[in-house]
């Protein structure tokens, strides 16, 4: 099964979503009751500590690994309800979700156009026609002219901006982030995170980064707080109506 | 995009090492294929050679290529006189080792039947057949001997007047060709000493009879070459050949000579039969399960270079699944590199081969019918192999990528 998004719907709204990992003595509770809702367009951070939850949380919403309990929409698709996918969730990850990780994880022997361009061919894509828009994405985040470069020829700047526009090769209505400046320096993470918001807003697309720099929180359209795999209420001066936690 | 051809090109230094290693060892295998045609082939080229509708060998005996056969020389005489007879001759064969310029030379001695068989049938790539009943030969080229050069064999030296190229017997010695009673003399002959103990004795033994002590003549001759003694057995030979004339049915004039109680006849193909299942056979067999072997050590250590690669590629597999992408993407990945290594490996064994198999000590026989065959064992091993790596990589969880 594989619904159709909407695009007025949010790009995400989870209800109660919870995570536990074992059972019995050794039961740990990652992600506690959370419920969250990010617009399309709009650019949403998660911060924390180590061991807060944040990661299990994006690997949740992402699709990734299957929440205890609890609902998750996405573009007004329900996608999972509780530990079982109403989706094909592999397809749905491919043609709707985007993710950057702390690293870029970039495939190694392919170009930076190649990396950009394996996605848009995973989801049928023509070849032509993925170069074209992959080269289209590099250029919009410039980096047309390291195209042809094998991620070891460029810098981590340069290979997460690849990453970024490998997640939006698709036109996917969730860009998911998981740490990705953390291997940068100031500077260079700055732009990265100016990047997520301009994708956000310029491509509708919703973006949640997850992250410990609190030198970029201007960036957001708002950012909250998770602790002990609960969500905190959201930083009240960046908070935007109509978003719930 | 081809995801297995990039990674190749990124990793093409490792995949070459890779490829090489497979390939020396499915030219082992091709090879091993190669040796076990090469026995069949110099087992029976002899036999193939002389072309003889029937042989006939000692009573009771499976023939001079399984065990010793001896039978009067001129049984070739009576067998000519046999209904649909062409023609009948002797056969000699016999294997000798000597000294020859400082180095073993082991050699096939094989008679012709001069004057009818001058050796105009042997696949000369010099010089010419035999031109005189003694002291010439024709030597095959692996014997490492030259046009014009002298063997000395026991008390008479043989010119070698022609070369044959790929003459072996059945043990892989090279073949050469001498007149019947050349050969004969090679296989008999004993130093001057022994001939003349052996005449001294004979005398004795017949001064011992009455027949000697009434018949001094017999004495006499009892002292002199065999040759003078007429109650001596006749030269001896292995078998004798036959070849039958146009149109007549081998089986009918086998059954003829299966009424003499003397003599065994075989036909051709009961001739090759008898080499094929006689001392070839463990040998053959020895081959086949050597092979059968290689070939599972092949699946076993392909399948392990395809589940290392998949085991450096896991990161990459997990982010593709990530991205979402079907699972016939990563199983092509896999399939494919392990195609290609399978191919690459079958192409370089092959062409290395053309190089090293002439190289080899015996015949190594590489026919079409085997390499097609190798090409889809290597098409089965690649797939076989890849499984261990799939099995990997469709075990991978895409949440790996943040390992």
């Amino acid at each position: 099964m594989m619904g159709e998004v909407d695009c007025g719907a949010p790009a995400i709204e989870a209800f109660g979503l919870r995570k536990v990992y074992g059972s019995g003595d050794t039961e740990v509770l990652a992600v506690s009751d959370v419920s969250l809702r990010v617009e399309r367009g709009e650019v949403v951070a998660l911060l924390g500590p180590s061991g807060a939850g944040k990661t299990t949380l994006l690997l949740a919403i992402g699709l990734i690994s299957r929440p205890t309990s609890g609902r998750i929409e996405i573009g007004g698709v329900p996608v999972m309800d509780g530990a079982r996918p109403l989706v094909n969730l592999a397809a749905f990850r491919r043609r709707h979700l985007g993710f950057v990780f702390q690293k870029a994880n970039l495939i190694p022997f392919l170009s930076a156009r190649e990396n950009v361009q394996v996605a848009l061919e995973i989801n049928d894509v023509p070849a032509r026609l993925a170069r074209r828009r992959a080269l289209d994405l590099l250029e919009y985040l410039g980096m047309a002219d390291r195209a042809r470069y094998l991620p070891e020829a460029l810098s981590g700047g340069q290979q997460q901006r690849v990453a970024v526009a490998r997640a939006l090769a698709n036109g996917p209505s969730l860009v998911l982030a998981d740490e990705p400046t953390a291997a940068l320096d100031s500077q260079r993470g700055r732009q990265v995170m100016e990047l997520f918001a301009k994708v956000a807003h310029e491509r509708g697309a919703g973006v949640v980064v997850v992250t410990h720099d609190h030198r970029s929180l201007d960036v957001f359209d708002r950012a909250f707080e998770m602790e002990d795999g609960r969500l905190c209420a959201p930083d009240s001066t960046r908070q935007r109506p109509g978003v719930t936690t | 995009m081809n995801l297995a051809i990039r990674d190749i090109r990124h990793n093409g230094g490792r995949f070459a090492l890779t490829a090489v290693g497979v390939g020396l060892l499915l030219m082992i295998v091709m090879g091993m294929g190669g040796i076990y045609r090469g026995l069949i082939r110099e087992a029976t080229l002899l036999v193939d050679k002389i072309g003889a509708d029937l042989w006939i060998v000692q009573g009771g005996t499976r023939g001079p290529f399984a065990e010793v056969s001896r039978i009067p020389a001129d049984l070739e005489d009576r067998a000519r006189g046999v209904p649909g007879v062409a023609s009948a001759q002797r056969f000699v064969s016999h294997t000798i080792q000597r000294e020859h310029r400082g180095r073993r030379l082991r050699l096939v001695v094989q008679g012709l039947g001069w004057p009818e068989d001058r050796g105009d049938w042997l696949p000369l790539v010099a010089g010419r057949p035999l031109g005189q009943a003694h002291y010439e030969m024709i030597a095959d080229r692996s014997l490492g001997l030259a046009l014009g050069e002298e063997l000395k064999l026991g008390k008479d030296a043989y010119r070698v007047v022609g070369l044959t190229k790929g003459m072996t017997g059945t043990a892989g010695d090279g073949l050469g060709f001498f007149s019947a009673s050349d050969a004969a003399a090679i296989q008999f002959d004993v130093p001057g000493e022994a001939t003349r103990l052996e005449r001294q004795a004979r005398r004795a033994r017949a001064e011992a009879l009455d027949v000697g002590q009434v018949s001094p003549l017999l004495l006499e001759r009892a002292a002199g070459p065999a040759s003078g003694i007429p109650a001596l057995a006749p030269p001896r030979v292995s078998a004798v050949t036959v070849t039958l004339q146009a149109g007549v049915d081998a089986a009918r004039v086998a059954a003829t000579f299966a009424t003499w109680p003397d003599i065994t006849v075989y036909t051709h193909r009961q001739q090759v039969d008898l080499l094929l299942s006689g001392m070839v056979d463990r040998s053959r067999r020895q081959l086949g399960l050597f092979r059968a072997l290689l070939i599972v050590i092949s699946t076993i250590i392909m399948a392990l270079i395809i589940y290392t690669l998949t085991l450096d590629k896991v990161h990459d597999i997990a982010l593709l699944k990530l991205i979402g992408a079907r699972n016939r993407v990563v199983v092509g990945l896999i399939l494919q590199q392990s195609l290609l290594i399978g191919a690459l490996g079958y192409g370089l064994a092959y062409w290395l081969g053309k190089f090293a198999f002439p190289l080899f000590p015996r015949l190594v026989v590489v026919e079409q019918g085997d390499l097609l065959a190798l090409a889809g064992i290597v098409l089965a091993i690649s797939v076989v192999a890849s499984l261990l790596g799939i099995g990997k990589a469709m075990s991978v969880e895409p949440g790996k990528v943040l390992a």
